[in-house]
């Protein structure tokens, strides 16, 4: 802040301190012409006022707020760049960008300062951070046995993943998968579920109307129905041979026999298992529109040791 | 005269220019100084200002009253930082006329929910909010995706946001109305969602 505005706001903020103390003893002395306890001429409903002295206990406390008032901007900052003698602050300020701020939180400890902000996250960091680590050094497929930390991991899970996947991690028929049916779009090892949190997913089902047809897209609707046993109507049965010989250009991502790939996320067809639900109206949407499910990243909300316990939780859920 | 302080007790006039005189003291301390201070007028590295899609979502979230139960402020304690990430700056804000920082939080903040969810999860979600989170209370906006844009006043709205000093270039402008037009109101305000907060980097 430049030494103008520091002066402007340092006169203003003691001149209107001062101001009041002036205005108060001013007020103190007896200005009405009318001598204490006579009346002051006014009648309202019965009332008269009579000319009175401040009270006391108002009065000082009027002197104690102006002492509070110098004491506070000696100590806090208030009087434009002046810091205050605490060296207090609430938060680092004039940050732009995330490196900026990290390196402020240096400085202001090097400089002695009391952030209020830093000093809150270096006592959570002290409690924490120790059994963060120490169950980072834990597989997760080992940690998801520890039930402090599976209770850890689901605290994190219910304030960052349920409102996709649901408070019970059972997800939702609408594109967001259940968690715990050991069924995996992209691998259920604790490595791989470290891998989703950490970079995010980003499903690709293209849309086929063009490329198949209206007619294709039926006979291809009725073939993956009947990959995981489904019953259908004897007219929809007719078109599984057609949606057969279709289902090749399918089996790139899906495979031949329709089981998935993990390594792209193509979702096992036979396993009666639907992550946008199972209807013919659904599978025929999917297959008209395609699907781009996501899964964003968490590596900058959570941090690593986090992932780790949130993979640990939702290892626990299938395990 | 006997009493002075008749003359400010019975001059109505007198008596309102002194406590406007009492009031802008704080002004001119709290709020002056302050639209002149660096940081509030320097963006953080890498803002960009709203696309013309991104200006008409932000409208309708106007429009439709989000500003009342949603803040988009985070501020600097551990227990909204851990929940919503870094506390709001003041170089996110400088292009935002008028600020729409909130001072209500029935639903969570927002200031950061840009890339916290997928625009199929803030589609399903806007719809009818229970089909994702079934304890919610927020209303659904199914009309959101019914209703389409025209585009007629993108390109004037950004024009006046030029005036404010955002840095909306000719090129900007001349395409907003193609930009818009024929969108949902539903992709107009996912599309302003998903930039929230996404600039601090």
């Amino acid at each position: 802040m430049s030494m103008f505005w520091t002066i402007w706001i340092s006169v203003i903020t003691l001149g209107t301190i001062i101001g009041c103390f002036i205005l108060l003893r001013w007020t103190l002395a007896n200005k009405t012409g009318v001598a204490e306890g006579e009346g002051m001429g006014h009648v309202f409903d019965g009332i008269e006022e009579i000319n009175n002295q401040l009270p006391r206990w108002w009065t000082i406390l009027f002197y104690v707020c102006i002492v509070w008032g110098f004491v506070y901007l000696a100590l806090y900052p208030g009087l434009g760049s002046f810091q205050g003698l605490l060296g207090w602050k609430s938060s680092n300020q004039n940050i732009q960008s995330l490196e900026e701020s990290a390196q402020a939180r240096i400085d202001a400890k090097e400089a002695g300062m009391l952030v209020a902000y830093d000093r809150e996250l270096d006592r959570a960091a002290e409690e924490y951070d120790p059994i963060f680590e120490a169950y980072a050094q834990i597989p997760v497929e080992e940690l998801a046995k520890d039930p402090e930390a599976v209770k850890v991991g689901q605290r994190l899970f219910l304030q960052n993943c349920s409102q996709c996947h649901g408070s019970d991690a059972r997800g939702a028929n609408v594109g967001f998968p259940n968690l715990t049916d050991d069924d995996w779009l992209y691998g259920g090892s604790g490595a791989k579920i470290v891998e989703t949190l950490t970079l995010g997913r980003q499903a690709a089902m293209p849309a086929w109307l063009a490329t198949m047809g209206e007619d294709g897209i039926k006979e291809t609707v009725a073939y993956v129905l009947s990959l995981s046993g489904r019953e259908q109507t004897p007219e929809m049965e007719a078109l599984i041979p057609a949606g057969q010989t279709r289902f090749a250009v399918c089996a790139a991502c899906h495979g031949m026999d329709g089981k998935g790939n993990q390594m792209l996320g193509a979702p096992n067809l036979t396993d009666n298992i639907w992550l946008y639900g199972s209807s013919e109206r659904s599978v025929t949407d999917t297959l008209v529109y395609g699907r781009n499910g996501v899964m964003p990243s968490f590596k900058q909300t959570l941090g690593d040791d986090k992932i780790h316990v949130v993979a640990a939780y939702v290892y626990s859920l299938s395990h | 005269m006997k009493n002075p302080h008749e003359l400010v007790e019975k001059n109505v006039g007198l008596l309102t220019v002194l406590i406007l005189v009492a009031i802008s003291l704080g002004a001119m301390v709290q709020i002056t100084p302050l639209m002149f201070q660096q940081q509030v007028m320097e963006p953080v590295k890498g803002l960009k200002p709203y696309t013309a899609l991104q200006l008409e979502g932000r409208d309708i979230y106007i429009r439709e009253g989000c500003v009342g139960c949603h803040s988009q402020m985070i501020r600097p304690f551990r227990a909204e930082t851990e929940r919503y990430g870094h506390y709001s700056v003041a170089g996110e804000s400088v292009w935002e006329h008028p600020f729409l920082w909130g001072s209500k939080r029935t639903g969570p903040d927002l200031a950061r929910v840009g890339g916290r969810y997928s625009d199929e999860w803030h589609r399903v979600h806007l719809l009818n909010p229970r089909n994702v989170v079934p304890e919610s209370n927020m209303p659904g906006f199914p009309w959101l995706a019914e209703n389409t844009l025209t585009g007629e006043d993108t390109a004037a709205k950004m024009t006046v946001f030029r005036g404010f000093g955002v840095p909306y270039t000719d090129e900007d402008i001349a395409g907003a109305k193609e930009a818009v037009q024929g969108k949902t109101e539903m992709v107009a305000l996912i599309a302003y969602l998903q930039s929230l907060g996404t600039y601090l980097k």
